[in-house]
């Protein structure tokens, strides 16, 4: 195949960036997205122009380390699917194809395709835990979870962390993301004692950073694990509830 | 014994306590020094990798009250490679009632990695499985369940009884999440400094011991030196030597390799494991394998065609033309022989002409009579997210084709030598996780790694650790503005500068790739000595010629991953060749170093207890002289030196 691409150059965090135009030829439909780049990549090289950066580690949609917007979409056209799992075969010979970073405040554009998401990391130090010192833990088979509890715990779990829900939402908002954190750990019941006191820091640390939730469920289509829009239902449930509960009777507060 | 030591190889001592075998663990635990709660505070440590070692270990560390600074070259913690990890972990709990026990763990363990690994060691690995269990599960690793609310177990290859934890197709993510998870907690607390997009470049010493490292700011260069008491290398693994691999893309040896060449002894690099059952390579711009869990395997079948050039497609093939050759040649195991064992035999066929698909480079791995027998339902819920994998892949359904498999190089049981308390030979230095050679022998068996990187990283290292640092109380560290720090720096600095300035004509990746090939053909699922003679003078041209006609454009000042991935191509390109020679030196065949010259008559590897059975420990000596190899006798007192038979 051969392809036009339009891909976002930007040297450094802060500085101007533009879209350049590069042209690539001769790449197997078998390829995956990144080794198109990668075929880009080398020819730049060879010709004294610094390849394109971009961030990409497992190449197998589970690290959450890629992501770029592929024709506006994150992550590209295929949905249930990070970009390192895309094959060009999903593209048509001679298509034009615009490639760009993660768009939102929060995320600063570090280089090219890179930008930070340090944000999300500081969502989860916030409370996206559950507080069980190593070596302290009795034995595993003693608190019975139940089956359709721990598919829907791991349902929500499978969130990558790899922000194509902030990137997908109008308002920038990185409601599925925490949401899926609070209900892994909230499904459970090891995840219990902390339920609430979780979900406020969590929600406040998010909204520190994050634009607000407006239920556009752009965030469900764009994410790769197909995470579903009703944990933030679940969230914010939890989190009115949290408002009432009586946190102190529960002993979770000082 | 006689043991072979070469040069002025010495012999190492481990440092595994008297006693019998189960009481080892408690006696160290209890013989160590320890450091009281106060006083932990006033220890400064340093942790580089954030994988299940690494993070595990901060955290754990953090927990206990050190000061603990943790680094990593991803953008955050939770992206380490563990988190592929996809088929499950070992315990020995014996929920399923089927004869397991530690003992059993331990004996299948060793005898896995065909008797090259320190039963002490592999003991107490056993022995903290459980514990791994119980503490992940306390940590909201949602596992998966019975419908009474039990945990359930599967079975794995080289093992009888069911004793796999698991969480989907996703086994390394939960495990690495929580892990993650109690790490951002103690950064959250204060308890742990977290540098990410941060990758040492260099490790310090003073006076014989690791005092702390130099490090590069991936996003604007900046070039840092951290001081601490003791510094924990919790770095992975190094099959990405290979190019191809199933490891992630950023995978490299840089740190043990810098550590290296610091006086860590490296033990057994050339014991690596390719795995049975990857995707095969499609064309020649592959950036890396996939793996298919190995799990797949308790349900696929393993198949290839009788005849050579059978061309038609594989479910117009009878089953009286198909040869289920693992069935057929390890009645016993099946299609649950160990990895190296499979990997070969797929090898065997694939050099009989027998492969399929359009490169003939895979064999079947067919689910047509589970799906019979159980249902596509289940198999769904088992392998799902693997099958969805596949077919995104290679554009076939996995559910009525059967999946092409190849092997591929996937886990390094090489490392850097450690004791019994996971120090290197470099006192303060240790080491944790894939990153150290200690559990696996000369294999290691599936689900195994995951155990291993929780048991060093919550169990092990924190209480090992203390045993060295009560050495060192009221001792500040050493200031990073000593000479052993600027002078590190400034090798650093000169380096990256040197890889800017070579201007030739070849991009990083096509040096890497032309090594992977040599290490492939030479130095992969079977070796010999004139294979192996050639690679090095191959090895040696190579790394001539990156010296001299490398390109990186850009600057040392900002982001700019070809100058990464210069420095890791460049380790790479020195320790293949200490893998070569170590896979020289050892005139033997053993799991996963297979030597043509030493195979029994029906083609399986075979050892030579009497000469080879010890770890060796290579030490370096400087660029232009070889290395010294040490030797580490191995004694085997509960498990019985046999030769490896799974029929
Ligand atoms: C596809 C796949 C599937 C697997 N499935 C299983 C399985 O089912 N069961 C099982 O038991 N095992 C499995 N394994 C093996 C297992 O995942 C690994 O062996 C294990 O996770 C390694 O953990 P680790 O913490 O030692 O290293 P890693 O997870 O590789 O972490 C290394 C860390 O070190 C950091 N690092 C490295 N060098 C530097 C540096 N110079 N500076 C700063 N940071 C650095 C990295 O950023 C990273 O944080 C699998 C492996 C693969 C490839
Ligand atoms: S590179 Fe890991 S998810 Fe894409």
């Amino acid at each position: 195949m051969n392809l036009t691409l339009r891909v976002w150059r930007q040297p450094r965090r802060g500085s101007e960036g533009a879209f350049k135009t590069y042209e690539v030829k001769d790449v197997s439909p078998d390829a995956s997205f990144f080794e198109m780049l990668d075929q880009l990549n080398e020819r730049l090289n060879d010709q004294g122009e610094e390849p394109v950066a971009f961030d990409s580690d497992c190449r197998e949609g589970i690290c959450g380390t890629c992501g770029v917007m592929i024709n506006g979409s994150p992550h590209g056209p295929q949905s249930g699917t990070a970009t390192c799992q895309l094959h060009m075969r999903k593209f048509n010979d001679g298509d034009t194809i615009t490639v760009e970073p993660w768009r939102a405040l929060a995320f600063p554009v570090l280089k090219d395709l890179i930008v930070d998401r340090s944000p999300f990391d500081e969502i989860i130090q916030a409370g996206g835990y559950i507080s069980a010192n190593i070596g302290a833990a009795q034995d595993a088979n003693a608190t019975l979870v139940p089956k359709p509890a721990a598919e829907s715990s791991m349902d929500a779990a499978a969130c990558i962390g790899c922000a194509a829900c902030v990137a997908a939402c109008p308002n920038s908002a990185a409601n599925l993301f925490t949401a899926a954190k609070i209900a892994h750990l909230g499904l459970l019941p090891q995840g219990q004692p902390e339920r609430y006191l979780r979900t406020v820091a969590m929600v406040e640390t998010m909204e520190s950073y994050f634009g607000s939730c407006t239920n556009f469920g752009e965030c469900e289509t764009a994410c790769p694990k197909s995470i579903s829009i009703d944990v933030i239902a679940w969230m914010n449930r939890d989190y009115v509830a949290a408002q009432w509960k009586n946190l102190r009777k529960q002993g979770q507060q000082a | 014994m006689t043991m072979n030591t070469e040069g002025n190889g010495t012999m190492l001592d481990p440092k595994v306590p008297e006693g019998p075998i189960q009481d080892k663990w408690t006696k160290r635990k209890f013989d160590v020094k320890l450091v009281n709660p106060a006083n932990r505070r006033k220890y400064d440590l340093i942790v580089v990798g954030t994988g299940l070692a690494g993070a595990g270990a901060a955290a754990a560390l953090g927990e206990l009250g050190y000061n603990v600074k943790a680094f990593t070259y991803n953008d955050s913690s939770r992206r380490a490679h563990s988190i592929a990890a996809q088929g499950g972990i070992n315990a020995a709990k014996n929920y399923p009632n089927d004869n397991d026990s530690v003992f059993r763990l331990f004996y299948d363990t060793v005898k896995g990695g065909d008797y090259r690994s320190r039963e002490a060691n592999v003991y107490r690995l056993a022995e903290v499985s459980n514990s791994i269990i119980d503490q992940t599960v306390a940590q909201g690793a949602p596992y998966a369940r019975e419908y009474g609310g039990l945990l359930d177990n599967r079975s794995f290859g080289g093992a009888q009884v069911s004793r796999t934890f698991y969480a989907r197709g996703q086994t390394g993510q939960q495990l690495l999440l929580t892990a993650y998870q109690a790490l951002a907690r103690q950064v959250g607390l204060g308890n742990v400094e977290l540098f990410t997009r941060t990758e040492m470049l260099e490790l310090v010493t003073k006076d014989g011991r690791a005092v702390g490292i130099v490090t590069r700011d991936l996003v604007t260069g900046e070039i840092t030196s951290h001081s601490a008491h003791a510094v924990v290398l919790a770095t992975g693994g190094y099959s990405n030597v290979y190019f191809l691999s199933t490891n992630a893309m950023n995978c490299n040896g840089t740190a043990a390799w810098r550590a290296y060449r610091k006086g860590a002894f490296f033990a057994n690099p050339s014991f690596t494991q390719i795995h049975p059952t990857c995707i095969p390579a499609s064309d020649e711009h592959q950036s890396k394998l996939t793996l298919m869990s190995e799990s797949l395997r308790n349900d696929g079948r393993i198949w290839v065609p009788k005849r050579a050039d059978d061309t038609r497609a594989p479910n117009e093939i009878p089953e009286d033309d198909r040869d289920y050759y693992l069935e057929r040649q390890y009645p016993a195991f099946g299609n649950l022989v160990p990895r190296d064992v499979a990997s070969r035999a797929a090898m065997r066929m694939i050099e009989q002409g027998r492969g399929v698909g359009p490169l003939k480079n895979g064999v079947y791995l067919d689910f047509t009579d589970s799906i019979n027998r159980l249902g596509r339902q289940t198999i769904e819920d088992r392998y799902g997210n693997l099958f969805e994998m596949y077919e995104r892949i290679t554009d076939e359904d996995p559910y009525v084709m059967p999946m092409r498999i190849y092997p591929a190089p996937h886990y390094t049981m090489g490392g850097l030598w450690v004791d019994y308390n996971l120090e290197t030979t470099i006192p303060g230095l240790f080491s944790s996780g894939e990153a150290n050679f200690s559990d696996h022998g000369a294999n290691r068996l599936g689900a195994s790694a995951l155990m291993q990187g929780v048991a060093d990283g919550y169990f092990v290292l924190p209480a090992t650790i203390s045993g060295y640092l009560a050495n060192w109380l009221n001792e500040p560290p050493v200031p990073t503005d000593d000479e052993a720090f600027t002078a590190a720096e400034q090798e650093v600095r000169d380096r990256l500068n040197r890889f800017l300035s070579i201007d030739g004509t070849h991009s990083v990746d096509y040096f890497h790739r032309r090594l992977g090939k040599i290490m492939i053909d030479e130095c992969g699922m079977s070796r010999d000595r004139k294979g192996l003679e050639k690679a090095l003078e191959q090895i040696s041209a190579l790394r001539a010629e990156f010296w001299k006609d490398l390109k990186v454009l850009g600057t040392d000042e900002s982001l700019n991953q070809s100058l990464e991935r210069a420095g890791r191509v460049a380790d790479f390109l020195e320790l293949a060749e200490l893998m070569v020679r170590d896979a020289l030196d050892r005139e033997e065949s053993c799991g996963g170093h297979f030597r043509l010259e030493h195979q029994t008559e029906d083609g399986e590897a075979r050892r030579d207890d009497e000469n080879y059975a010890f770890v060796s420990a290579w030490q370096w000596t400087g660029e232009d002289s070889p290395p010294i190899r040490h030797a580490e006798p191995l004694e085997f007192e509960y498990v019985a030196l046999t030769q490896r038979s799974y029929k």
